[in-house]
């Protein structure tokens, strides 16, 4: 199967083609925002991570934001630094070079301050949008693509529709020779032993129950019930009860191939196949690692519906709830509730959903990117210093 | 006629997928078997019932899994939800 997309020097395709602004700590995050506003066709990362953080916080901040960076979907980026950080602009502007794709940083306390910084900045993003307009697209196969998938605002509807329609796009993805990362570690809360029958190793399977414990025990640590929590009031709103009903229905959402590796939290998967990425359910957290382990495209299913973005990867919302259909026609990609209703099979829906992503690679804009929604949220389990 | 659907034949519950009230006699769907439950209380699409009566302490099964616990008996045809179903995975507050 062909697709188009833009081919970049490291050999990856994106299917989007934007330049990024991104702060390297939130204390540059002002300098961002004002050259975004100057430059409007450049896309703002700003964030709320890049100091104060302990070790694998930090780690993984740098990761995220280095993988960020090196989203195909990205053709050039200008990081911007504040100079006193532990996540430097230099560091992020040498790890997104690797790509070999249009890279600068500006340093706001060794330029001179805001003023300083302005023009230089305007200068970069200047000629980066200038060249980046100038790439065309090129035939290329689906082994190019990282899709992502997340479920939220989940309900009753997700289990029966839209999550296992989803896995059945997912799965066409792979066995066109593609990558799927799906994620979400307390949905897989008491749906773990399922998952853990179809791993590529025993260590694969080992990884996943590290994973799950570890989060689990992070919730018994904090003395409370995960409900409440997850299943969030929306959830239960919907009729999800506990969170093994949650995760049963979610897990769904990955389709039914071998699971070859379990990823840290925005980490770029090595090989091709089913992954899945470690990660809080909260939807802003779970998109940006998603976008930063290399998910060009991201599938949405959602029961009651979510405006929810990513800036970097265009976000494909799917719902099996009718109501949520009609009611945020302006948020829904596509409307699996057929299902729900009886009147369709899985495996048509799915089929639509795949449809979708193929249009959406081929450049169709998603409801989110229409609207412009989307944020950056990284993953930070400890304190800030 | 008012739906809703099993998701696997070991499960003791049903979910909703048309708002019901009581004494509404519900088609569910089990894989291709149709059987009618009377409903027993006003119940919101996508919340799920009984479909076997559920003793305090039993365990509640959706997707042939368990997803929970009784707190309380439940009757055929009523309300499984939160208020008398509990977690056995995630809980920080049990000693």
């Amino acid at each position: 199967m062909k697709i188009s997309g833009y081919a970049r020097p490291d050999g990856s395709i994106g299917f989007r083609n934007h330049i990024a602004i991104l702060s390297s700590v939130s204390c540059a995050n002002d300098v961002s925002l004002r050259l975004g506003r100057m430059y409007p066709n450049a896309i703002v990362l700003t964030h709320r991570q890049g100091c104060g953080q302990l070790g694998s916080d930090k780690d993984q901040a740098a990761r995220t934001l280095a993988g960020l960076g090196k989203n195909p979907n990205i053709a050039g980026v200008l990081v911007v630094g504040m100079g006193c950080e532990s996540i430097t602009a230099e560091y992020l502007a040498e790890e997104i070079s690797k790509t070999k794709k249009m890279v600068e940083y500006l340093v706001v306390l060794d330029e001179g301050g805001l003023m300083a910084v302005l023009p230089k900045g305007a200068k970069f993003l200047d000629r980066m949008l200038h060249e980046a307009s100038q790439i065309k697209r090129v035939p290329c196969g689906l082994e190019h693509l990282t899709l992502g998938i997340k479920c939220g605002l989940t309900d009753t509807t997700s289990g029966i529709s839209s999550n296992p329609a989803t896995g059945i796009a997912a799965d066409r993805v792979i066995e066109s020779g593609g990558t799927v990362i799906f994620g979400e570690t307390p949905e897989v809360i008491g749906a773990e032993h399922i998952l853990a029958k179809r791993v590529a190793s025993p260590e694969v399977g080992e990884k996943l129950y590290r994973v799950v414990n570890a989060c689990e025990e992070r919730v018994k640590a904090s003395g409370m019930d995960i409900r409440g929590a997850n299943p969030a009031p929306g959830n239960i709103a919907g009729g999800i009860t506990t969170i093994e009903e949650k995760s049963l229905g979610a897990i769904k959402k990955g389709g039914g191939k071998t699971l070859q590796g379990v990823l840290g939290y925005g980490e770029i998967p090595e090989g091709k196949g089913l992954f899945f990425m470690d990660g809080p359910g909260r939807t802003p957290e779970a998109l940006t690692g998603l976008s930063g382990a290399g998910a060009q495209i991201i599938i949405f299913s959602t029961g009651g519906g979510s405006p929810a973005g990513s800036l970097v990867s265009p976000v494909i919302k799917v719902t099996g709830n009718p109501r949520t259909a009609q009611r945020l026609e302006d948020h829904i990609d596509v409307d699996v509730s057929s299902i729900t209703k009886g009147e369709d099979t899985l495996e048509k829906a799915g089929k639509r959903i795949f449809q979708e992503l193929l249009n959406v690679a081929a450049g169709k804009a998603t409801k989110s990117e229409t609207l412009g929604y989307g944020m950056i949220s990284i993953w930070n389990i400890g304190p800030h210093m | 006629m008012k739906r809703a659907i099993v998701m696997d034949p070991k499960d003791n519950v049903a979910t909703l997928l048309s708002d019901v009230d009581k004494n509404d006699l519900v088609q569910v769907r089990t894989g291709e078997e149709l059987t009618d439950v009377r409903i027993q209380q006003k119940i919101q699409f996508g919340h799920k019932f009984a479909m076997e009566r559920i003793d305090k302490g039993e365990k509640v099964v959706k997707y042939g899994e368990v997803i929970g616990k009784a707190t309380q008996d439940i009757q055929v045809g009523r309300h499984v939800h939160v208020h008398n179903v509990e977690s056995f995975r995630g809980r920080g507050d049990l000693p």
